[in-house]
């Protein structure tokens, strides 16, 4: 469903996206311009629900629906499985010290410390402080983003126009899951984006590009210490970060069975 | 033992006549009070227009809170300084710079003249005006003494390789911020370039007497830790001293319709309208 709005600010925008809550209609129906239940596309779209990437017994399997926020503590040893359901999905990931939340994700510190601007197996997902709070054991597209951050609403205003204010985005997703573990606007930094591609080309030209994933695609995390995951399972509408086609997430927690292949250097 | 035979600190009177001979010494690194006694000023700024004039001592910090519109020059005399930089909006500093903004909305991972320093609710903090280095970096952010622990083998604060996390925390405190308000930030002077495979090829600096000058879009927090660069490849700690000049004139404004800068971009143009749309509202 779209409308028109005439915007005399900026350049004339012609067709967007209606905003996600309910509104009357002009012949006097209440209608809810959120999709009823999930949001992709569910008659064409082909899902992979995928397994563990790792064997071990399950101790949490969660799905994250389409737009939609979820966190959780993921126990020292244990790994996370996050599988792109509908492929090109991108998950929006933020980590903290689950007993100190003061000590939080850091993207310039994970790439510094490796000396790499893209996230791939063995990469240490370290703290503010240096520590590794995570680490990618093992990861089925080539290259994984920290450097995209997250969409918000403020933020979608300059990238596409201030007719997107009221669209949904990843900042208000944190803020609502963050919000259940006392954290807010302090407490978000630049993030991890799980299945979404951002290259960086020689002339420093960066941008979210169409994605390398495909439906079923995994990436797992080993937790180093008790780790507080929170994720946006991004409703961009406006750029290919998840195929313009919001899609499910699934969540695995498992106790590996056997130790795996990379050690944390910390 | 040799120092303390320097004084004659045996009562009160002679403490205070001792600390007071001290003062109207010079050195290397301080600030300069007032402003205009900047032994530094910039050749193109009127002395009595500054409001801020330090050298930053290298593994120093300094912070201040400027005036929007104030224009804030960074120099590095030796080609040694690092800036370690974050701003924060002074009214809100919940609102902050936001690096993956800053890289992402003007699809740039390059800071230059004409980047706008972007924070997390879609307003410019400040604007990078003219950039003779050209050799900065958003991608690494600044040391934390786990880092700094493991390449020289110290980190304390007192001791000579400080990290510069650690330095931002202290000058966060001192505006009422905690550890949390700390957030990834931005260096000047000290660069790295990104390679094909996303390995970070080590870029360095462009050599002495090069300057970068900002203008503050809205009312700032500037916090400033000049420590070596994390990639910095010497394995000693290696910083020199960071020349900071703010000043204030009627023609040193925010960015408005009327500068060219303000329609560079569809992005920055809408980013220029949001934070004068916040400065109107607030009545700035």
């Amino acid at each position: 469903m779209t409308t028109t709005i005439d915007n005399p600010v900026m350049r004339p925008v012609t067709t967007v996206p209606v905003p996600t809550a309910t509104y009357l209609t002009p012949d006097g129906q209440l209608v809810s311009s959120v999709p009823v239940g999930a949001s992709y596309a569910d008659d064409h779209t082909h899902l992979e629900w995928g397994d563990p990437l790792v064997p071990g017994a399950v101790v949490l399997d969660e799905q994250v629906a389409p737009r939609a926020s979820w966190s959780g503590v993921v126990r020292a040893g244990q790994v996370l499985t996050i599988v792109d359901v509908g492929g090109n999905q991108s998950g929006d990931c933020l980590l903290y010290n689950a007993q100190h939340t003061d000590e939080r994700y850091s993207a310039p510190d994970t790439l510094a410390w490796q000396d790499n601007a893209y996230i791939r197996t063995g990469t240490v997902l370290r703290s503010n402080l240096g520590r590794a709070l995570m680490t990618v054991v093992d990861n089925e597209i080539d290259r994984q983003d920290t450097i995209g951050g997250a969409c918000s609403r403020e933020s979608n205003t300059l990238r596409y126009g201030h007719h997107v204010m009221y669209h949904h985005g990843c900042r208000e997703n944190f803020l609502t899951e963050g919000a259940k573990h006392g954290l807010g606007m302090r407490d978000i930094v630049s993030n991890i984006n799980w299945f979404m591609n951002v290259p960086i080309e020689d002339d420093g030209a960066l941008g979210i590009v169409d994605g390398m994933s495909a439906p079923g695609k995994r990436v797992a995390l080993r937790a180093e210490i008790d780790t507080l995951v929170l994720i946006s399972n991004c409703p961009q509408m406006n750029n290919p970060c998840n195929d313009f086609n919001p899609t499910p997430l699934r969540m695995i927690v498992s106790e590996p069975d056997t130790d795996l292949e990379y050690e944390a250097d910390a | 033992m040799a120092l303390a035979a320097d004084h004659s600190t045996d009562t009160v009177l002679n403490a205070r006549a001792d600390a007071r001979a001290q003062g109207g010494q010079v050195s290397d690194w301080m600030p300069y009070l007032p402003a205009s006694s900047s032994p530094f000023c910039p050749e193109d700024v009127a002395a009595d227009s500054l409001t801020w004039a330090e050298t930053v001592a290298p593994g120093g910090y300094t912070h201040k809170v400027l005036a929007r519109g104030t224009r804030f020059r960074l120099e590095d005399p030796t080609g040694e300084a690092c800036a370690h930089t974050l701003l924060y909006n002074a009214l809100e500093p919940t609102e902050r710079l936001n690096v993956a903004d800053t890289q992402k909305i003007p699809w740039q991972a390059y800071l230059g003249a004409g980047h706008p320093l972007l924070s997390g609710d879609g307003r410019v903090l400040a604007t990078i005006l003219t950039d003779t280095s050209g050799r900065h970096d958003a991608f690494c952010g600044t040391s934390t003494a786990a880092w700094n622990a493991l390449r020289y083998g110290t980190a304390l604060p007192e001791g000579p390789a400080p990290a510069g996390r650690d330095l931002f925390v202290k000058a966060a405190a001192k505006h009422g911020l905690g550890p949390a308000d700390v957030p990834p930030s931005v260096s000047f002077f000290q660069g790295v370039r990104v390679a094909g495979d996303g390995s970070f090829d080590w870029f360095g600096s462009s050599g002495a007497g090069t300057a970068v000058e900002l203008v503050a879009e809205l009312p700032l927090i500037v916090l400033i830790a000049n420590v070596p660069h994390p990639r910095d490849p010497r394995p000693e700690y290696v910083v020199g001293p960071l020349r900071v000049h703010a000043w204030r004139t009627p023609e040193t404004n925010p960015t408005t319709p009327a500068d060219e800068r303000f329609d560079a971009s569809p992005e920055v143009r809408r980013a220029y309208l949001n934070t004068l749309d916040y400065a109107e509202a607030r009545g700035l």
